[in-house]
């Protein structure tokens, strides 16, 4: 942490520029730490990156400000220099990356929270058998009185205890017997497998990017069973969805627009080259796995498949990976975003302009003789290379050297200024005497030392002289005969070999360092039109122009971008006008209200007018396009009033209070009345996979939202673009200027939402209208075969979190909620926050755009806590570092921006879309893995003890134990260890292909399904059944008889491994040669431990004294006997119902393994089909492939939208009036109105859009008959249940009621109504395994239809009325729904009363 | 030159193991692609169906009844005689002796138990001693012995372990051999069997003491102080008898091969019993030859000398004859336990197979296995 001498970058989390405090600029000499001499007085060590403040009190009194940008923070990388002198300020754990880093927040997964639980409910358990125990031995006691039988044996001293304290004695006795059944080992064990989990994430090739040579980083070790539990993913956008990689696609200048077709051309090479490679590598890996299952083969088909796939790889990502080594030196700079094809007219125009000025500054004609486009033309690329911080470094030399000798400082006084912008020859002469003692320029041949800090009434001597032969040696270096010195274009001392620009320009690369990509996509752009910027140096900017050569700008003012100004300037002197300008670059919201509004009476006005208006056009297509948008404009100013403006700027600068108030003050006084010269659009490419990966996250049924600094158009653009929000959706945009505003808007989504889902119900079939009566059919069963699955997120939360106090509906809908950061900061207000939470958790995908850090991990706290969801956070900045330490999982993109995200993180991995296996593959199995584990162990320790425990009956509560204690120790320590670790570790429910191609089996995570409470009681219940089983059966068998004590336990014992291996043979999944050997060395493990056990000594071991006991009962055949039997007998009840429930009701998980066993030929072909049906369903009802025979569920309602939208635009667009009429008077709703849109980011302008107007207008598509295709906003709706509200029964809206949704109100996003997709899979007929696959029996009510449906549907729509034949179950239970169905429309009745109150 | 040579040998060794097996880079991060990692190992993934499953309950039943049945039918071969001798009831001969509660009482009280065998016992004839109710397996009872001085241990014949207490040393001070209250509350009453000819005369059947104890009991677990031939009474000097006992332990036999420590009543009773219902193994009847049975069908008298007192805890004193089998002594549990387990297993596939005839039939024809 030490204020530096040298200009250099630093790279916390971007790069930024860092200045050297400006009296050690002055400082020219070697900076001697023995001489050095002044006092330091800074803040106390503080958190917060962005602020630093102090001073410097040097021996002579003064007094230099110190700012965040003198301080170097600790973990930065110094860039662009190849030294750095400083002073340590904070060290050690005051260093503020220490202070922001609270040390690792101590996570607990989910799971283990469960489980903790359930620990504790063992301890009850535990202390009740205690108690048990103890009370039982009492009354032992009590029933032989006083006279103590010979086998009570009293105490050491004799004395016999009363019942009482010895039942309180054997109650502490009986917690160290018992106490197995805490399951310490369970924690030991839990972190093994967390290990091995870890390892595995670690080794998996499909989570390795070769590009970066990194794979996914568990930096967390303990919530990995976490991922498999997430519900709601908050991601940022750039960076995380998209590669923040910033390519120039287009322009426009002077109103003109240059669209670069052959850029776009270009990129979408670039983007073939990529999805051709996805291809590849997907088919590489898929393949071996696919062939493993079948045959032997595998091997020989694995390395073909293995070898092309990297052969291919490294052939397409040969120049990535160069780009990739490349960018280690310079940040943001890969041959996509650096080689730009620049548009051939715009080129022209260019070289046009860029001559005539050529030809004009030949001739010292005044530049405004140029006709105004290609002055615009010449001064947007200049605006474009030079307003920025873009720092050059050629490759050979990557670290630019700071030339002390021509270093000037930015113009720091007004002396300064007069003098360097006061013509020279007319300085010259009279030269810098009346220039005060206060100028600080420097000289190179200067070595003073820090003496001329100290007394700057000496330097000002050497200064003048300096000045003087400067000034000389600049005139004489200008032999062109220009007369002034700061015209001339290239200082003399740039050129010739010394210069790195030259010798960079020899290389033919220059490398450009910039603290955003924009800058630097900009600045490519701009080299694209041969404008390059060549060289940075603190006071001037060299650019190269066509026809020009180079140009020296001197740079006055760097007005740095800063997000409430969102914009930045830089103020030089052109060398070609000899003018200072302006040239400000900003987002185009702030700088198209900047622009000095032309003058209304002549052409020029007019002319300006027109291309203002044309640019907002441009901007706005730009925008729609997902395109990021900067407007650039200049501005002219004459000496005057930069003279005025500089005067404020300097007293702003100097100031030690409010510094940046009085800064950003200074900055919007320079930055008006400016002038636009143009607009650029840079795309932020999305990541390989980011659709693909949304997609399948949500059909997992995780919602995503998305949290992002951006500014709204551009995130909705982003949205679209990676499918976040689909174009069929509405989406609810929230947009307020105050807190009242915001409570209203979001009264209104809730009421929106209500009203058109919540009231939501069909009409009842209409027995006429078959196509009608078919697609009821159709929605109802639809609706309800997706009941058994309660997959929403949302749902179950809301069923178990009933402290959500939102009543809102908790079901998804089709809806998108766009808010911005104001009002996110509005309605994350606490009285709001409920109300937000209950329109946002009904949408299905949410958008905060223009959000804080702060705001973001206030988002993600408040759903965590409110709705008791899991959360997870993904982000690759530092702005993402609240977020990704509040969330439950935090996961950091390794990505451009630095490593803060990464260190916050839990996880870090190099790309977005290894999300989906992580989550879905991995997640999943670490979950369910660890959850059965953890059940196991429970069972396992409970059985164990429980053996003990009946025992007490028999051997009157005393505490004794039949069973040796060295087998008691080594039980759970090795005989019972290794199989369940190789099972907690190497299980697979389902195989990683069919968890990533059917993502709704990620549901079982998210609804806990693999451990429920009720599940650890079933297991308890079945260990007790278990140990009886142990415990009676050789109990009988050896009662009254000459048996032992621990002759009879050691067959206990023996039949217990036994029980517990079956057992978990039962729960493993997969067996491999692993599990097998495992079970096989527990079990030898166990007969060699107690053999050699049994015939160590005779002597030792006392009480147990087991010599040559089981040597005994390997000779007795009683002993296999009981092996034999016992066993069988204890897991009998779990096969029977295991496999009934595989029979009756197969969990999705289940099926899903099912489908995995399935001949490879046929699963690909199954899943490629139910792929392409998952998709449609996925894709929310996006088109859906017309071949689809049946138009079960989602097919008619997401075709019927297109053919109808174009009617029913008018009709929707006329509802839309009326619903947004009686807000209309509503004077705070004028300015932010609940808008309800409809994308379409494609050209073709589906309105697809149901607005349902407050006031019970309801709207029917699909639903109605075909006669009333454009339904009025005012007619009566023929509904026989007199439901006031009947809404579209359109894709979005499939019946909902708030009662029966486990019945009927299936959620219609995909995520929540997509059953495990086996369901509906159109097959040839041959296709039988699909039948098999559905084959779910009928004993269940509820899934009966489904699957019966399922079948019938399997076979093609041939078979339509066997299906309808099938679903007739359906009709059986609809009367039920009926009644709910009529509760909920008194509800909706209500509901309807309170709004038209409300209105 | 040592160094050279030393480089170039870790040269050697650290360059294959530093490239992979896959070939990959030194460097590169890249995972191996092997089936463990990639966790693909080839695995067999059994789906518990009602059809995948049936078999298993078929087989289970077809092959647990039989097992069953068999069992059944060797535990009703076993012939198996008891006789309840504690004298609860006023009728009972031996209720006068059970009134006496003492341990030391010096007239040995006697009683005569008249039954009769309904069948003759064929093959050897194990006879028992049974108790109710006697909690051998009480945890502080199980502890309250000495092993190492049971093996012969001198010192820890001088001085017993600390787990014998109370019963470590006699009131004098002197160590108790055998310590402990295992030892201490030793089964001392003496059974005699007499057949009672048709004819009236009473022969006392020949009753083997040896061979009663586990071999390894008998000869490498217990042993007696000094050596086995050494003088018993001289070994134990020094020591004092267990409280309840009527003898020392060196005068519990009169064979020298049976006295002491390696006494085999003693050693069966020092091998605490798992149940407080339990029998011992008492003598042994053996067979004189094939042709005549060991206990023929007939009268019998049991001869109690009764010294072991259980009234004080509601124990019962049984004598049981009976003959074993290879699977033990008479016990239908087992042979009954395989019979029901295998019938359920019967029936759960039956129930199996219904629920896989209605709702799986279809996929069964489908799995291609």
């Amino acid at each position: 942490m030490d204020p530096v001498q040298a200009w250099c970058w630093s790279q916390p989390e971007k790069d930024q520029q860092r200045q050297v405090i400006r009296s050690f600029i002055d400082l020219d000499c070697e900076f001697d730490p023995f001489k050095y001499n002044s006092i330091i007085e800074c803040e106390k060590p503080n958190n917060d990156l962005n602020r630093f403040r102090g001073y410097i009190v040097h021996r002579s009194g003064r007094r230099d400000g110190l700012y965040k940008e003198n301080l170097l923070l600790r973990g930065c990388t110094v860039r662009n220099t190849e030294e750095a002198v400083g002073i340590v300020i904070y060290a050690g754990h005051e260093t503020k990356a220490m202070l922001n880093n609270n040390g690792p927040r101590y996570k607990r997964s989910k799971l283990e929270r469960q489980m903790n639980v359930d620990v504790f409910w063992c301890v009850i358990i535990l202390l009740i058998m205690c108690l048990f125990t103890a009370i039982g031995h009492g009354l032992w006691l009590f029933q032989y009185g006083d006279k103590r039988p010979v086998f009570d044996v009293p105490s050491p001293d004799g004395m016999d205890l009363s019942p009482v304290l010895s039942a309180i004695y054997l109650f502490l006795t009986m917690i160290i017997v018992f106490q197995v059944l805490i399951p310490i080992s369970l924690f030991v064990s839990i972190e093994i497998v967390k290990i091995c989990q870890v390892y595995f994430i670690h080794q998996d090739m499909d989570l390795y990017d070769e590009e970066t040579d990194s794979h996914l980083q568990c930096r967390a070790l303990n919530i990995t069973e976490d991922l498999g539990q997430m519900q709601y993913i908050f991601s940022d956008k750039t960076g995380t969805l998209t590669e923040n990689k910033m390519v120039f696609r287009r322009c426009t200048v002077a109103g003109v627009e240059y669209s670069h077709d052959a850029n776009a051309k270009r990129l979408a090479m670039y983007q073939e080259v990529d999805s051709e490679e996805e291809d590849c590598t997907s088919h590489g890996g898929t393949l071996p796995r696919r062939d493993s299952v079948t045959s032997h083969q595998s091997g020989k088909v694995v390395l073909r498949s293995q070898s092309t796939k990297s052969h291919r790889r490294t052939g397409s990502r040969a120049e990535a990976k160069r780009a990739s080594i490349l960018s280690k030196h310079t940040a943001f700079s890969s041959p996509m975003e650096k080689d730009i094809t620049p548009d051939p007219q715009l080129l022209d125009k260019v070289n046009d302009g860029a001559s005539q000025m050529e030809v004009m500054r030949f001739h010292s004609q005044s530049l405004s003789q140029i006709p105004s486009d290609l002055s615009d033309i010449i001064d947007f690329f200049i605006a474009l290379t030079i307003c920025n911080t873009v720092v050059v470094s050629s490759p050979n030399q990557p670290r630019q050297k700071v030339r002390r000798f021509e270093l000037k400082s930015p113009v720091k006084t007004i002396e300064d200024f007069i003098k360097r912008f006061t013509p020279s020859r007319l300085t010259s002469g009279s030269n810098s005497s009346s220039l005060s003692s206060l100028v600080t320029n420097r000289s190179s041949s200067h070595r003073g030392c820090s003496s001329v800090l100290s007394s700057p009434s000496a330097d000002s001597t050497l200064n003048k002289l300096d000045e003087e032969r400067r000034t000389a040696a600049n005139t004489n270096a200008n032999a062109t005969g220009t007369l002034d010195h700061a015209f001339s274009p290239v200082p003399a001392s740039l050129d010739g070999a010394r210069s790195p620009w030259a010798a960079a320009m020899a290389e033919g690369e220059l490398r450009y360092e910039a603290e955003s990509p924009d800058e630097a996509a900009l600045v490519y752009a701009a080299r694209a039109y041969k404008c390059s910027l060549v060289g940075r140096l603190p006071d001037q900017v060299t650019v190269e122009l066509p026809h020009l050569g180079k140009l020296t700008f001197e740079l006055l003012h760097t007005l740095g971008f800063d997000s409430t100004r969102k914009r930045m300037s830089v103020v030089v002197k052109h060398p070609l006008t000899d003018q200072i300008t302006v040239y400000t670059k900003g987002a185009d919201s702030v700088i198209m209200d900047l622009i000095k509004p032309p003058p209304t009476d002549n052409p020029k006005g007019k002319r300006q007018r027109k291309i203002l208006h044309k640019t907002q056009n441009y901007l706005n297509l730009y925008a729609a396009d997902g395109l990021r948008t900067l407007c650039i404009a200049k501005k002219v100013m004459s000496k005057e009033e930069y003279a005025r403006w500089l005067r404020c700027h300097l007293e702003a600068e100097t100031a030690i209070q409010g510094r940046e108030q009085l800064l950003f003050q200074s900055a919007l006084r320079l930055e008006t009345n400016l002038h636009l010269l143009g607009a650029t659009g840079i795309e932020d490419r999305l990541q390989d996979g980011v659709p693909e990966t949304i997609d399948a996250l949500r059909k997992a049924g995780l919602q995503i939202w998305v949290l992002t600094g951006d500014k709204q158009e551009t995130a909705i653009n982003i949205a679209y673009a990676c499918k976040l929000l689909d174009p069929e959706e509405e989406i609810i945009t929230l947009n307020a200027d105050s807190q009242e505003a915001c409570a209203v808007l979001l009264e209104e989504s809730l009421h929106y939402i209500q009203s058109k889902f919540l009231c939501g119900s069909s009409p009842p079939a209409h027995p006429s209208a078959t196509k009608q009566q078919q697609q009821q059919q159709q929605q109802q069963f639809s609706a309800f075969h997706l009941s058994p699955f309660s997959c929403s997120p949302a749902k179950s939360s809301s069923s178990t979190s009933s402290s959500a106090a939102s009543s809102g509906p908790f079901l998804v809908h089709r809806l998108g909620l766009v808010i911005d950061g104001r009002t996110l900061a509005y309605a994350l207000d606490r009285s709001l926050e409920d109300k937000f939470l209950a329109v946002a958790r009904s949408c299905r995908s949410v958008l905060c755009c223009r959000s804080t850090p702060l705001q973001k991990s206030m988002v993600v706290k408040l759903v965590r806590n409110k709705l008791k969801v899991m959360t997870m956070a993904i982000g690759d900045g530092a702005n993402d570092v609240s977020m990704i330490q509040v969330a439950d999982v935090g996961v950091g993109i390794s990505g451009q921006e630095g490593m803060q995200a990464v260190m916050a993180s839990d996880f870090a991995m190099p790309r977005f879309q290894y999300l989906q296996k992580l989550l879905l593959v991995h997640g999943h199995w670490c979950y369910s893995r660890l959850a059965n584990m953890i059940l196991y162990f429970f069972y396992k320790n409970a059985m164990f003890v429980a053996l003990i425990f009946w025992y007490q009956f028999y051997c009157g509560f005393s505490g004794s134990a039949m069973i040796d204690q060295w087998y008691l120790i080594f039980f759970n320590l090795m005989f019972s260890a290794f199989p369940q670790l190789i099972t907690g570790t190497l299980d697979k429910d389902v195989s990683a292909e069919t968890l990533q191609e059917l993502p709704q089996l990620y549901m079982s995570g998210q609804n806990s399904e693999e451990y429920k409470p009720y599940m650890f009681w079933m297991n308890m219940i079945d260990a007790f059944y278990q140990s009886l089983v142990c415990f009676f059966i050789p109990y009988f068998a050896y009662a009254d008889s000459n048996v032992d004590l621990f002759t009879w336990g050691t067959p206990i014992i023996t039949l217990a491994l036994f029980t517990i291996l079956l057992h978990l043979g039962i729960e493993t999944k997969t067996w491999t040669w692993m599990n097998w050997a495992s079970i096989a060395f527990s079990v030898a493990l166990f007969f060699t431990v107690a053999l050699c056990y049994n015939a160590s000594c005779p002597t030792c071991y006392t009480p147990s004294n087991p010599y040559w006991t089981m040597q005994r009962l390997l000779g007795d055949p009683l002993f296999y006997l009981l092996c034999f039997i016992t066993p069988f007998t204890a897991v009998l009840p779990r096969y029977f119902y295991r496999a009934c429930q595989g029979s009756l009701f197969p969990g999705p998980v289940q099926v899903g393994r099912q489908l995995d066993k399935l001949p490879a030929e046929t699963r690909r072909n199954l899943l490629s089909l139910q792929w392409m049906k998952v998709g449609s369903f996925g894709s929310l009802f996006g088109p859906r492939p017309s071949f689809f025979p049946f138009p079960r569920g989602c097919g008619p309602r997401s075709r019927q939208p297109h053919p109808s939208s174009s009617s029913s635009s008018s009709s929707s667009s006329s509802a839309s009036s009326t619903s947004k009429k009686p807000e209309a008077p509503d004077s705070t709703l004028n300015s932010n109105s609940l808008e309800t849109w409809t994308r379409c980011p494609s050209s073709k302008p589906t309105v697809n859009q149901h607005t349902t107007s407050a006031g019970g207008v309801q709207q029917q598509d699909s639903g109605q008959p075909p006669s009333s295709p454009s339904p009025s906003a005012s007619s009566p709706h023929p509904d026989s249940k007199g439901e006031p509200l009947v809404p579209p029964t359109d894709t979005d809206t499939l019946p909902y009621t708030k009662e029966p949704k486990r019945a009927r109100g299936a959620p219609p996003s995909p995520s929540s109504m997509d059953p495990p997709a086996f369901e509906v899979v159109e097959l040839p007929s041959d296709f039988r395994p699909l039948g098999w696959m559905t084959s779910t029996p009928l004993l269940a009510p509820q899934p009966v239809p489904q699957h019966e449906g399922k079948a019938g549907n399997a076979q093609g729509g041939a078979q339509r009325r066997d299906y309808e034949g099938e679903t007739s179950p359906m009709h059986r239970l609809l009367p039920k729904e009926g009644g709910a169905h009529r509760a909920q429309g008194s509800d909706c009745e209500k509901e309807h009363a309170l709004k038209t109150t409300l209105l | 030159m040592m160094a050279s040579s030393y480089n170039a040998k870790e040269d050697d060794g650290h360059h294959p193991g530093a490239s992979g097996p896959g070939g990959a880079a030194a460097n590169s991060k890249k995972p191996d692609n092997t089936a463990f990692k990639q966790q693909r190992l080839p695995a067999w993934q059994p789906i518990l169906t009602a059809g995948t499953v049936l078999p298993a309950f078929f087989v289970i039943g077809l092959i647990f009844i039989p097992i069953g049945i068999g069992l059944y039918v060797t535990s009703n071969n076993i012939k198996e005689f008891e006789i309840d001798y504690t004298g609860i009831d006023m009728s009972s001969p031996c209720f006068n002796c059970s009134q006496n509660f003492s341990w030391n009482s010096t007239t040995p009280c006697k009683c005569y138990l008249p039954f009769s065998l309904d069948q003759p016992f064929e093959s050897n004839v194990f006879m028992y001693y049974g108790l109710s109710n006697f909690y051998q397996n009480h945890r502080r009872y199980v502890k309250s012995r000495d092993d190492s001085q049971l093996n012969g241990d001198s010192s820890s014949l001088k001085s017993p372990s600390k787990e014998c207490e109370p019963y470590r040393e006699s009131s004098d001070k002197k160590p108790i051999a055998p310590c402990g209250a295992i030892a201490n509350s030793m089964f001392n009453d003496t059974l005699v069997l007499y057949y009672i000819d048709p004819n009236g005369t009473r022969t006392e059947i020949p009753l083997v003491d040896k061979g009663i104890a586990w071999w390894t009991d008998k000869h490498v677990k217990f042993r007696n102080p000094g050596g086995s031939n050494a003088n018993l009474t001289a070994s134990f000097q020094g020591t004092s008898k267990p409280v309840n006992w009527n003898k020392p332990v060196y005068e519990l036999s009169t064979d020298p091969e049976n006295n002491g420590f390696i006494n085999e009543d003693f050693i069966v009773w020092m091998r605490t019993a798992a149940l407080p219902t339990f029998r011992k193994l008492y003598r042994i009847i053996q067979r004189k030859n094939s042709m005549t049975p060991t206990l023929p069908q007939g009268d019998y008298t049991l001869e109690v000398t009764y010294n072991y007192p259980v009234r004080s805890f509601e124990g019962r004193k049984r004598m049981i004859l009976s003959t074993i089998s290879w699977m033990g002594g008479k016990n239908p549990f087992l042979g009954i336990a395989y019979i029901t387990v295998g019938s359920v297993c019967f029936f759960l596939g039956v129930v199996l197979l219904i629920i896989h005839h209605k709702h799986g039939n279809r996929s069964s024809a489908d799995i291609p296995n």
